[in-house]
């Protein structure tokens, strides 16, 4: 493919780009309905909605008035199927198939907008029309996720039609490889899958090896529990993916290219592939790139499930096939990678930058974030949080922007209690940090890290300690056992969490938690056992009470750890129906019919059978 | 090579480029403990014991895998560093069987002494959940005890990277890891080889030779038996590192002394049979190379190799030599001739070899290896070095303080090519001696060939004799070896004779040898230091070729009659097993 | 967790033996091919059972104890068949503050096996898996193609009784 080419592409496709910036355009197809085809979306029922709907436009007789695309992911999960109907951009959400055929007839076909599947504003209880006018949307700033949404992730046109390749093209025809890798440099880019370091110097780092053969590889086995943006990425923009590598190919010199991806992301894993078949197709892959001479290819290598494997030397251990674990470093990938070979790793969405800053430049990318941290940042909002979902703001928000405004706040009117980032190698930060602006630096000062950016929200019945355990339990099954401090460390770190949350800890237990944890970090092999204690020194610097409530007091103020929690029954409200003691199947509940019943704690086996019984609610765990 | 400036707790150094931190320490006089670490073998940076701090790295750094730079500060011993290795140190406890007491690696275990060294007193300060695993006493020739694994992988490395076998592998994953064999099946029924040198390359008691030492001492007590040894060439030269010499130091005489006071009734020198299996294989040589049958011989002293090549080549098994093994011969002569002699019944005879070896222990009880009888094995235990070492230490007897003494007759005379057996090469060479006398009519001017001796994997020489040239191949490790035949299969390699050992350097480092340390092994090139004794006592025998040892024309004189007649066959002669995988 | 082995005899058929010669023909000559071969040899076995892996290892040269090495490294790698209903309860952060749980012991406590077990009709197999992505719908759960979503414990057995 020639430039020349691309540019028609781009020229021929400006009606659909028009449309769904919500300008009326002449033509037959007036009317585009985006359907999300993200996982979650698909998992309620988005294809079956799409399928139906082409079946009811057909009947309705105005199938070729209206395009039906799957989009990747819109962001918003929870209100999830979400369709768009543009030129409007009419936002319908939480769709069912029964309501298709409305929505046909009523919006389509006659123009009126089906009210009730309009968003709710959470605060103002008024319907919201368009997507970007929700409070969900309005304080983000989509740079990563900006065709996410938007286009047909399978039709690579689309992609073309929003200046997809123009990056290729310019870097390959009118910049120097170091031209590249300067820019890199001069925007700040820094790794988004983990430590943050900067995207620019890895590159160098490759350029400056010399050898025969380099390596580009992508790094989307995104293992951080309860992150899904290197998912959404490859499902709604596979193409931005595919573009930054044969970029970051020039610029280092390398000419194939792998992307590791979790095989349980098969959306994203087919969608990736027919967008690097049409780019094969389309000349953008393979050998004489926009006849420069430059050739690059690519594979795709799926995981097998082991999240070891996103640390990059496990990553590329595992593409050679072998047990995914890590080595120590140096040498560095840049030095020593893939089959031994100059090799940079990068993570889907620090791609997904790539193509934007260089075609909209430096000032335009650090104009955004703060001093250490430019740009933008993902992050997949879960937990007790109204709006679930992916939201991308500038580094720098504060959390409080994040939670109350974006998501929506917490639901049940429960306090704000922690927000986990950085999964299983973070930490989280407490309400009285929640006016940090959040980005790199300061997320590390605060004893977290960004990780991938998973942000799960928790409320006051969260236990922390719980939840230390919980990540450390993950820890515990996905450590490689290749190195002592992560293999056993972690392991007897893990025992002394169940020791405080069943109820058997002393106060040294606590120093004893510290001291390894502080080992673990400084000790182990590589990244995963290096931050695998941050869950516990985390929580243990924001709520050391909770663990001295568990271990002193034997009790669970967030009423979690099971072994900690007694069962009562409040007079008041006790009606003596005994229906309780009927249920209990150990005897423990007694007392006259229409009279206070009490629970023999001795007796109790917290079974929760009574709880569930009661009609009253005068049965409380505390 | 260029060298590069270092500091290493504060003092100046230039060292080597390209150096670890580890080696670069030594330079210094400082040895940075390690438990992973094998030299070319296993170098993962996985036990983290070696961690040490360096000026200006973001974190502690592993000296066995990282390269020194110029200008580099390392501080090998500072308090952090210490305190760390004692926590290292417990959690490695924390999973390790700790019956110390009675371990069979009680004085040489490297955890041990680093727990020693760091003063790690609690050995239950990690107390908490441990994986048991059942002991693997399926082989006739090592026990993997799992309970005792600390998962440094040394094992692992030495029969993947070294061997090129992989009989056992990392399995499983994060606290479950374990080594072990696939779908955790007993090492027996798997193609293991039994070369011990994972045995050899633990630094714990997780790994040993099958002990055979309990029914020759109740053989020794049993006045109706009749227990005879012989010892192989190369235990000579090593059984003294077991006493506190030096690497390399030839103790023989001691060596003989201790034996005889553990009550043998006769003490032999193998090295009579290694030049009867040369003057047999010579022949055997010499019909193949005329007839240009089943070439290229192959040598089959190294039962290692045997299985090695039945499992993994048995499309090669013709191509073996079938002349048992020396210490198969002695044996076999031991309960034929000298029993016939003597007026002795065979199945009175418990005869013992001391070998280098523990593929040995599987050896004696293959097929076709009852010369004196159905049910009567040439020999009846095989142990190794470092068993006959225990048995002189149980015994009480102080071996430095022994007068040196010789074997016993009628088999003590021997040939300087047999002393060389236990050295890669050797049995090349002394067979090659043997084969050109026959040639040539004449022994060889020279006697030494330098080219198929050193530790080099693989030796290629090429010999004219008279009008023939005879092409010739050493390999040693089985993973030289099997680079060796499939370069034979795919027709790059042309050659005659094969002399292959299944361990790196032969029987001088063998799985049956004293076991050194990760930190010996390092710096002490043990295969050359073992194997010159035995060049040495070559080189000072004055009969230099197995054909010329009187004791063995006097076995063919009064027993055998001709090398490779029917009596031969039917005492020195054995087949082979195509196993395949 | 260490990897449980299977007690059922293999019944591999000489078409799946064809398609794995395939597979291996396919990959063989490719440095990383041990990983590639084993997930396609579960595509065509269901999972990995000793005469698989055994195959695999003579065809490719690879030792069969570093084949196995590999095969229980990964989770995603089964030693035992899967069930006809294959149950992935997702255990990721949002779906374990979700409660996911309790979900998960329901479906233990009503199917009477651990995770990672197959029940024993052979008909179900449970198993724990890291994040779908599907947190939105938090907890979730997956039982062959079709996905469950803001699961509670009480409509669990509703759920099972469709299969």
């Amino acid at each position: 493919m020639k430039l020349s080419e691309l540019a028609a592409i781009k020229e021929k496709m400006q009606g659909v780009v028009a449309i769904r910036k919500g300008e009326k355009v002449e033509q037959k197809e007036r009317i585009h309905v985006l359907i999300c085809g993200g996982t979650g979306c698909t998992s309620s029922n988005s294809v079956k909605i799409a399928d139906l709907m082409k079946d009811e436009l057909a009947k309705a007789g105005i199938a070729d008035e209206v395009k039906v695309v799957l989009t990747g992911c819109f962001g918003l999960c929870a209100l999830g199927p979400i369709m768009i109907v543009y030129p409007e951009g009419i936002f319908y959400s939480a769709v069912k198939l029964e309501d298709v055929p409305e929505i046909v007839n009523e919006h389509l076909v006659k123009g009126n907008i089906v009210e009730r599947l309009l968003y709710t504003d959470e605060i103002t209880g008024e319907h919201v029309h368009s997507l970007m006018d929700t409070r969900f949307y309005k304080s983000q700033k989509r740079v990563a996720l900006r065709n996410c949404g938007n286009i047909d992730p399978e039709n690579i046109e689309e992609y073309i039609a929003k200046d997809g390749y123009a990056a290729l093209g310019k870097a390959i025809t009118e910049m120097t490889p170091q031209d590249v890798i300067d820019t890199m440099k001069a925007s700040g880019l820094r790794g988004r899958g983990g430590g943050g370091f900067p995207t620019g110097n890895k590159w160098q780092f490759a350029a400056n090896s010399v050898s025969d053969k380099k390596y580009v590889v992508c790094n989307g086995d995104e293992g951080d529990p309860g992150a899904f943006m290197d998912r959404s990425i490859l499902e709604g923009d596979p193409h931005a993916v595919i573009e930054a590598m044969a970029i970051a190919g020039y610029a280092i010199g390398a000419d194939e290219g792998y992307v590791y991806v979790r095989a349980e992301y098969p959306i994203a894993v087919r969608r990736l592939q027919k967008a690097i078949d049409q780019a094969r197709e389309y000349g953008l892959l393979g050998k004489n790139i926009f006849g420069t001479g430059f050739n690059f290819d690519m594979h795709i290598r799926l995981g097998a499930g082991a999240f070891v494997c996103g640390e990059e030397t496990a990553l590329l251990t595992s593409i050679e096939g072998k047990r995914g674990e890590p080595k120590p470093r140096p040498p560095f990938p840049a030095v020593k990678g893939l089959f031994g070979q100059p090799t940079i790793i990068n993570n889907v969405e620090t791609y997904a930058n790539v193509a934007q800053i260089i075609l909209n430049g430096v000032e335009w990318f650090t104009s955004m974030g703060t001093e250490k941290s430019k740009g933008t940042k993902v992050f997949a909002l879960g937990g007790k949080i109204t709006n679930t979902g992916l939201v991308e703001v500038p580094m720098g928000t504060t959390l409080r922007t994040v939670i109350e405004e974006i998501g929506g706040g917490i639901p049940g009117g429960k306090k704000f209690k922690a927000a986990q980032t950085g999964g299983p190698s973070g930490g989280c930060l407490p309400a009285s940090l929640i006016d940090t602006p959040i980005d790199y630096d300061n997320l590390i000062a605060a004893g977290s890290m960004m990780g991938s950016g998973g942000l799960i929200v928790m409320d006051e019945t969260d236990c922390m300690v719980d939840i230390a355990k919980f990540f450390l339990e993950f820890t515990v099954d996905e450590s490689c056992g290749k190195c002592t401090p992560c293999r056993t460390g972690t392991m007897r770190l893990l025992e002394l969490l169940e020791k405080i949350t069943e109820g058997n800890g002393e106060l040294e237990d606590i120093d004893r938690l510290e001291e390894l944890s502080k080992y673990i970090k400084s000790a182990s092999l590589c990244g995963l056992g290096q931050t695998a204690p941050n869950p516990v020194l985390a929580t243990l610097k924001f709520f050391r009470e909770e663990y001295v409530a568990h271990v002193k007091d034997k009790k669970c103020p967030a009423g979690v750890c099971k072994k900690l929690l007694n069962y009562y029954i409040e007079a008041d409200k006790c009606k003596g129906c005994t229906a309780c003691a009927r249920k209990c199947p150990v005897g423990a509940i007694s007392g006259k019919v229409k009279e206070a019943h009490t629970i023999d704690t001795t007796k109790c086996i917290k079974c929760g059978a009574c709880i569930a019984t009661c009609k009253f609610n005068a049965i409380y765990k505390g | 090579m260029e060298n590069v400036n270092v500091k290493i707790n504060g003092r100046e150094y230039s060292v080597p480029a390209g150096s670890t931190i580890l080696d670069a320490a030594r330079v210094a006089g400082v040895e940075i403990p390690t438990l992973c670490y094998l030299k070319e073998i296993n170098e993962i940076g996985a036990c983290r014991l070696c961690l040490v701090e360096v000026k200006g790295a973001r974190g502690l750094m592993a000296a066995c895998v990282t390269p020194v730079t110029e200008g580099m500060e390392v501080f090998t011993n500072t308090e952090k560093v210490q305190k760390m290795r004692k926590t290292n140190l417990e959690l490695v406890l924390s999973t390790h069987e700790r019956k110390c007491l009675s371990c069979i690696r009680s004085r040489d275990c490297e955890l041990q002494k680093l727990c020693r060294d760091y003063g790690v007193e609690d050995e239950e300060h990690f107390k908490g959940k441990v994986n048991h695993m059942p002991k693997d006493e399926s082989t006739a020739f090592l026990v993997r005890d799992n309970d005792k694994c600390i998962l440094c992988r040394r094992c692992v490395g030495a029969c993947k990277n070294m061997q090129g076998i992989g009989a056992i592998s990392a399995l499983d994953r994060g606290f479950d890891t374990h080594i072990g064999s696939a779908f955790e099946m007993p090492l027996g029924a798997t193609s293991c080889v039994g070369c011990g040198q994972c045995v050899v390359a633990c630094p714990v008691g997780a790994l040993y030779e099958k002990d055979d030492t309990a029914p020759i001492w109740a053989a020794l007590n049993d006045p109706t038996k009749h227990v005879a040894i012989c010892t192989a060439p190369s235990v000579r030269a090593t059984i003294g590192e077991c006493f506190g010499y030096e690497p390399g130091t030839d103790v023989e005489g001691k060596m003989v002394a201790a034996i005889k006071r553990l009550g043998f009734d006769g003490v032999y020198d193998m090295n009579v049979t290694a030049d009867l299996t040369i003057v047999e294989e010579a022949h055997e040589f010499m019909e193949r190379f005329t007839k240009g049958e089943n070439l290229p011989l192959i040598t089959s002293c190294s039962p290692g190799w045997i299985k090695y090549c039945e499992h993994y080549f048995p499309e090669f098994t013709d191509n073996l030599s079938s002349c048992k093994s020396p210490q198969q011969m002695f044996g076999a002569m031991y309960k034929t001739y000298y029993a016939q002699k003597h007026g002795l019944d065979p199945a009175d005879i418990v005869f013992v070899s001391a070998i280098p070896c523990t593929a040995k222990k599987f050896e004696v009880r293959r097929p076709g290896q009852c010369a004196a009888g159905e049910g009567i094995y040439d020999v009846d235990y095989a142990i190794t070095t470092r068993e006959l070492a225990r048995m002189i230490e149980k015994a009480g007897v102080n071996f430095r303080a022994l007068p040196e003494e010789a074997f016993d007759q009628p088999f003590a005379t021997r040939s300087g090519a047999g002393e060389i057996f236990g050295a890669t090469g050797g049995v090349m060479e002394a067979a090659l001696r043997t084969a050109a006398n026959a040639i040539l009519g004449e022994n060889l001017e020279k006697v030494e060939l330098s080219d198929v001796r050193g530790t080099d994997p693989i030796k290629y020489a090429t010999y004219k004799l008279g009008e023939h040239t005879v092409n010739v191949a050493v390999a040693s490790g089985t993973k030289n070896a099997g680079e060796l035949l499939n370069k034979i299969k795919a027709g790059e390699v042309k050659v005659d004779f094969i002399e292959i050992m299944a361990c790196p350097g032969g029987c001088v480092n063998g799985g049956g040898q004293p076991v050194q340390s990760a930190a010996v092994k390092a710096t002490v090139d043990l295969k050359a230091k073992r194997a010159a004794v035995l060049y040495n006592s070559d080189a000072n025998n004055e009969i230099r070729c197995s054909h010329d040892n009187p004791a063995v024309k006097k076995l063919y004189e009064n027993f055998l009659g001709e090398p490779g007649s029917h009596k031969a066959h039917e005492v020195l002669h054995t087949y082979y097993i195509k196993r395949g995988l | 967790m260490k990897k449980k082995m299977t007690t059922v005899t293999f019944a591999g058929t000489p078409e799946q033996e064809l398609k794995l010669d395939a597979a291996i023909e396919k990959y063989g000559k490719d440095e990383g091919a041990i990983m590639r071969i084993l997930q396609d040899a579960q595509e065509i076995y269901g999972y990995l059972p000793i005469e698989v892996q055994r195959m695999i290892s003579i065809k490719t040269g690879v030792p069969l104890a570093e084949i196995y090495g590999v095969a229980t490294f990964y989770s995603q790698f089964s030693l035992n068949p899967k069930g006809k209903v294959a149950i992935s309860v997702c255990l990721g952060t949002a779906c374990y503050v979700k409660g996911a749980g309790p979900v998960m012991e329901k479906i233990c406590e009503l199917l009477g096996v651990q995770p990672g077990e197959t029940s024993a009709d052979g008909k179900f197999s449970v198993d724990a898996t890291r994040c779908l992505g599907a947190c939105g719908l938090a907890p979730v759960i997956t039982i062959n193609e079709d996905v469950y979503g803001k699961l509670q414990p009480k409509d669990v057995a509703a759920v099972l009784a469709k299969y």
